[in-house]
């Protein structure tokens, strides 16, 4: 296993345009196919990365979820 | 409804002990004569401990149960010397086809390792894979085959466990030092000594139809997910021997079982599925619901605990059979040498340890298919199905499709028992592993040298007499096993294919320190003969 930890610096190439793009890839999309989307975008990605610590880091950051109206 | 079996009877004959003026005391009895507690007898039996086997019915399993024997299974089995017939009629399939919605998205080809006596898995009906093993137990003096002898009480006590039975001609009692409990999921005797079985039941149920096709049709597994002829569930088609198929249809929580048993709800759904052509005969339907329960201690003074009884698992993996008869083994060693003399009763209490991690293990890959085949909620259907799509485009999707992972032994690489080194080859805490060899200028396998007592596996090029010689005076319990290409002698044997010294990394020197449940003890570069000791002491909780 390795000990490469979860990236929470910048590390894109050009984070205006992916932003960009992912959010252009929703516009047309019915709340439905947008969870669709996000699901398979999930799966894509995380067999990218493959490394379960990673994974898990990711997981773990992406469900510690903040009070929205605070 | 069976055409293509038979269920054997058994004969009830009265046993001495019913009239005997006094209760008789037996070392081990074990309840229930299903595949775990066979197992059981015939695991004491071939280490040379007799047993009583009280079971309640006078034939094996009625209708088929579990169909899917795992590689571990059969290797067990075969020490007891029954997996022969059970290999010659099982079916091993290779090849998998996986269906979504209305197409299939993919199929598969389970390629399997050469240089292995037994095959990664067969099908069978649970009846035959019982009347083997009765078969091979009426072979045995040790063993005591009691039929129609149902178990109604038991009472137990720090030092010995005293229980009644019913027979067609009343009951008597009797008493033991090990009562081994494998009376089934609903274990009345847990319930009697007032232990519980805890866990998940799963709200859904399942179609489970053995049909007869009258032509041929592809040995292939077939899983589908969501079809046209079954909205919503799911769907597994395989075969076991007798040209008899399994179908199970997931029919979720709200059906009703009496409904769905009846031949005219099953028929046209088959037809269905199979085309409308195919012609089939319906052999056994029964309709189930699943747990995934295990119970927190295994031992209560001295009754034990095994198979269903003792931890269940929903059959998505096959592993209630699998990973039952595999903890009967762990225990079985344990038992014969504390009665022995060998090891002390507090070895009985690594059984827990190791087992349960086992159940644990098991119930932990039952649940996972369970949930991906049933999806829990919404977002994890809106999952699920993504990953079935990507699956039919993209390879990698594939690994995440679970419709039941093939049953693998867990390894007890935590254990108390196991000495840990860092070493190559197989680590200390798992299973041997198999290999062609030659001894004795005849062919034959590893796992058959392997097994019942301890063995000192060892590369004995180079290795000088005298240390050969100090390893074989550790125990009368344990032989050394030299692996030698210039030697000749009883036991040593030749690595023909080269596979032991590739599985094993096993370089001159290297000795491997195995239990008679064929797991890795130890593992040592050097033949100290003070090393392996030690770690046969620790092997036994000396
Ligand atoms: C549909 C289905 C499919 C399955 N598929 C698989 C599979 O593919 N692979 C797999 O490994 N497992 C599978 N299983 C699980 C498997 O069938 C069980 O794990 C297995 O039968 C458990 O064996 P056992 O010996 O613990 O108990 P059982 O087989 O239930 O045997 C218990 C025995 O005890 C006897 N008994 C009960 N009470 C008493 C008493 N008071 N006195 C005396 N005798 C008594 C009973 O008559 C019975 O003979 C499946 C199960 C089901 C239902």
């Amino acid at each position: 296993m390795s000990n490469v930890k979860l990236i929470t610096d910048p590390n894109f190439d050009d984070a205006d345009a992916f932003y960009a793009a992912l959010t252009d890839a929703h516009r047309n999309l019915t709340p439905r196919d947008s969870e669709r989307v996000n699901a398979r975008l999930v799966l894509l990605l995380a067999n990218h990365i493959g490394d379960q610590k990673i994974l898990m880091s990711a997981l773990e950051a992406a469900t510690d979820l903040e009070d929205e109206n605070s | 409804m069976l055409k293509t079996y038979t269920n054997p009877e058994y004969a009830y004959v009265p046993s001495a002990d019913q009239g005997a003026p006094a209760t008789v005391h037996h070392p081990v009895i074990i309840i229930g004569a299903g595949p775990c507690g066979l197992a059981a007898a015939l695991d004491l039996a071939t280490q040379g401990v007799r047993s009583v086997v009280l079971d309640d019915n006078n034939t094996v399993s009625v209708g088929s149960r579990a169909i899917c024997f795992s590689k571990r299974t059969l290797e067990i089995l075969d020490r007891y010397g029954c997996a022969a017939p059970m290999n010659e009629k099982g079916i091993t399939w290779k090849k998998g086809k996986v269906f979504f919605r209305n197409k299939q998205i993919y199929d598969f080809d389970l390629l399997a390792e050469e240089g292995h006596k037994l095959p990664a898995f067969i099908n069978l009906q649970q009846y035959y894979f019982e009347e083997y093993m009765i078969d091979r137990a009426l072979e045995f003096a040790e063993i005591d085959l009691r039929w129609k002898s149902r178990v109604s009480k038991v009472e137990d006590h720090t030092d010995k466990t005293t229980l009644t039975v019913e027979t067609p001609d009343g009951s008597y009692d009797l008493s033991c030092d090990y009562l081994l409990v494998a009376d089934g999921a609903n274990s009345g005797i847990r319930d009697m000594l007032g232990l519980e079985s805890k866990g998940q039941e799963f709200h859904d149920r399942f179609l489970i139809a053995d049909v007869v096709m009258k032509a041929e049709f592809p040995t292939e597994r077939w899983f589908w997910f969501d079809p046209p002829f079954h909205p919503n569930q799911s769907v597994l088609l395989h075969k076991q021997a007798d040209n008899v198929w399994r179908i199970d249809f997931q029919l979720g929580w709200d059906a009703d079982p009496e409904e769905e048993k009846k031949e005219e709800n099953i028929r046209p759904r088959i037809q269905q599925m199979l085309g409308k052509d195919v012609e089939f005969e319906l052999e056994w339907a029964s309709v189930y619901t699943f747990k995934c329960r295990r119970m927190d201690n295994f031992i209560k003074n001295r009754v034990v605990f095994m198979g269903d009884a003792a931890h269940q698992v929903s059959p998505f993996g096959a592993r209630g059979a699998n990973g039952g008869i595999q903890a009967v083994e762990n225990l079985a060693w344990k038992l014969a040498r504390v009665l022995q003399g060998y090891a002390p009763h507090s070895l009985l209490e690594t059984y827990n340890q190791e087992r349960i991690h086992g159940a644990a293990e098991n119930i932990l890959n039952s649940t996972r298919a369970t949930d991906f085949i049933t999806p829990k909620n919404e977002i994890s259907r809106i999952f699920r199905d993504e990953t079935l799509r990507l699956a039919e485009k993209f390879p990698f999707a594939r690994s995440l499709v679970n419709s039941g992972r093939l049953s693998t032994p867990c390894d007890y690489a935590s254990s108390d028992l196991i000495t840990k080194t860092n070493g190559s080859g197989i680590q200390p805490g798992f299973v041997a592993k198999d290999a062609p060899i030659e001894m004795n200028g005849e062919k034959g396998w590893l796992m058959d040298q392997l097994g019942s007592r301890f063995v000192a596996l060892i590369n004995s090029d180079g290795v000088s007499a005298d240390d050969i010689s100090a390893l074989s005076k550790i125990s009368d319990d344990l032989d050394v096993l030299e692996v030698s290409a210039h030697k000749q002698g009883p036991n040593i044997l030749d690595d023909c294919d080269g596979l032991i010294a590739e599985r094993y990394a096993l370089s001159a020197g290297v000795v491997y320190l195995i239990r008679p449940d064929q797991y890795v003890a130890a593992r040592f570069e050097g033949p100290a003969a003070a090393d392996v000791n030690a770690a046969l002491d620790k092997s036994l909780g000396r």
